[in-house]
């Protein structure tokens, strides 16, 4: 099966700055990727070459078998970029027109509908962008990444802009695009949203991958939280140490009121990973 | 190819709103009024001017000077239009985040760059015939006095701003909007001032100046074709009169013609496929 974003040994240098070292990297179809790491990680760059907005200095980067920022490989992909910006003077529906023509999309006005009410913005179809608030040009934005339907989605902090309502709105359309079939990229410095939505998180440092897999095999047992009639105690072990634990503790003629496994977050892999850096 | 009329339309929505054309299009209203005024005054008087040799006309002497000073004006108003319109379109328009969306989609980058400046060329060369083709009623209803031929420098007018807007393109991928349009002005600069010294020392028998400013005028065409569309206005004009109107500012250059045309759309290509080379290996 051909992955819908591979990346192999890709290597990008400005000047004398290395922005990726060596990047190996795969979405599989219908995979949700959270991409993380601190400012200057080389997230970014990583999305553009996969766009084509920048060519990789060595190795080389494919999206669905066609080499990334071919025409093809476009063709094949819906991108928001972290810093974007639509013309003022353009309705939400006069874009996403202008994005069908460019992309070749002959969804015509039902998939203008479809994915203005899919973004929350049927109401707002003829409003224009310069009358939006920052929050709604964002669901604009991944409204026009969605035109043609591609099987790629690159999404570079699609929630940077949004309130609590609108990063559950962009969380359910997330949930609704993997059960399409659809693979994205999430590029987002909001760890708790990545350990919700994502079936695996890529953490990058200095350019290079440092930590991946999904959220359940990043998160290490810490050990097991038991609330006794003597106070709370915290016990070494996982899981499958609980009912010996318990036992072990009525045995001994402690009342047990409660018991939690401890187990890492995600934000506590990331900052072990990253070892607190920040840029 | 379906992108071309998609993006020029873009460009040409993106002209029409921005306040410059507006501006250009007030400058342009006063421009028109004025020259009016000075051709009803001009050809007035004109008459009751002696005339120091029976062998000049002044009734051609004065309009094909001021239609000599419309051209420039055109060209003028015409360059600033051009370059306003496209100081901006890549790094600039990349810095502004509105590029990046557009550049995604399956769409050659000198597709991009053709339909910019289709888009540009667009606005400019209706705006800047228009503005000829009024100045040249105005002085010929004015004077009863009309250029020899009227159709050629209105279209080596257009087209001199039409590589004015290429160059903006191209200097747009290199530098920021306001150091692109500088670069521009100034460029467009130099070539005006060296095809005045060329006619400078056309009127001096100074062969070097004639040949620097000839160098000059191929490397920057845009001052070879407006050159080339002054000499069209008198083209058939001889004696002591043509004499004299070749010597002044808005008398044309010595070398044009179909060369310098022929050469003005090669430089066009040539500054296409640089700019789309340059276009295509740059980092957004």
């Amino acid at each position: 099966m051909t992955a819908a974003l591979s990346a192999r040994a890709l290597e990008k240098r400005y000047g004398s700055t290395t922005a990726l070292a060596g990047v190996d990297l795969d979405v599989g179809e219908g995979e949700l990727l959270g991409l993380l790491g601190p400012n200057g990680a080389g997230k970014s760059t990583l999305v553009k070459i996969a766009c084509g907005l920048v060519r990789p200095t060595r190795g080389h980067a494919e999206i669905c078998g066609a080499k990334a920022g071919s025409l093809e490989a476009r063709r094949r992909i819906g991108y928001l970029a972290e810093l974007f910006r639509f013309p003022g003077w353009y309705s939400a529906d006069e874009l996403l027109v202008l994005h069908q023509r460019l992309a070749g999309s002959d969804g015509g006005e039902a998939e203008r509908t479809e994915l203005l009410e899919l973004v929350g913005l049927a109401e707002a179809r003829d409003r224009r962008v310069e009358a939006m608030s920052k929050g709604m040009q964002q669901r604009l934005g991944i409204a026009q990444a969605l035109v043609g339907a591609p099987p790629l989605l690159l999404l570079d902090e699609p929630t940077s802009a949004l309130d609590p309502v609108g990063r559950r709105t962009v969380r359910q359309l997330l949930e609704e695009l993997r059960r399409r079939g659809t693979s994205v990229l999430l590029n987002s410095h909001l760890l708790s949203e990545i350990e919700l939505v994502c079936d695996r998180v890529v953490i990058l440092l200095r350019g290079e991958v440092v930590t991946e897999g999904s959220p359940a095999e990043l998160s290490r047992p810490r050990g097991i939280e038991i609330e006794t009639d003597q106070g709370t105690t915290i016990h070494e072990g996982g899981h499958e140490d609980v009912p010996r634990l318990v036992d072990e503790l009525v045995r001994a003629g402690r009342k047990v009121y409660g018991v939690r496994v401890l187990t890492s977050t995600l934000e506590d892999t990331y900052l072990e990973a990253v070892g607190g850096e920040t840029s | 190819m379906r992108a071309i009329p998609t993006i020029a339309g873009y460009a040409l929505r993106e002209a029409l709103r921005r306040k410059v054309f507006l501006v250009v299009l007030l400058l342009t209203a006063g421009f028109l009024f004025l020259y009016w005024l000075a051709n009803h005054y001009l050809f007035r008087d004109v008459g009751n001017l002696g005339s120091p040799s029976p062998a000049i006309e002044p009734r051609t002497f004065a309009g094909a000077f001021m239609v000599g000073l419309a051209m420039f004006s055109t060209l003028f108003l015409g360059v600033v239009l051009a370059i306003f319109l496209t100081l901006g379109v890549v790094r600039g328009d990349a810095e502004r985040g509105l590029l990046q969306p557009l550049l995604v989609r399956p769409v050659a980058r000198s597709t991009l760059l053709l339909a910019r400046w289709l888009g540009a060329i667009a606005v400019c060369t209706p705006y800047v015939i228009a503005v000829y083709a009024t100045a040249v009623v105005i002085t010929g209803t004015a004077g009863d006095w009309w250029p020899d031929h009227a159709v050629v420098p209105a279209i080596e007018l257009a087209g001199g701003v039409a590589i004015v807007a290429a160059l903006s393109l191209l200097g747009s991928i290199f530098l920021t909007s306001t150091a692109n349009g500088i670069a521009i002005f100034m460029l467009f600069g130099a070539g005006l001032v060296s095809g005045l010294l060329g006619s400078i020392g056309h009127a001096l028998n100074s062969d070097r100046l004639e040949h620097w400013a000839t160098i000059i005028a191929w490397a920057a065409p845009f001052e070879a074709l407006y050159q080339d569309g002054l000499r069209e206005i008198t083209a058939e004009t001889v004696g002591l009169t043509g004499y004299l109107i070749q010597l002044g500012p808005f008398g044309g250059a010595n070398t044009g013609g179909p060369a310098v045309r022929l050469w003005a759309c090669a430089y066009l290509v040539v500054v296409g496929l640089v700019a789309a080379l340059a276009f295509s290996r740059r980092d957004l």
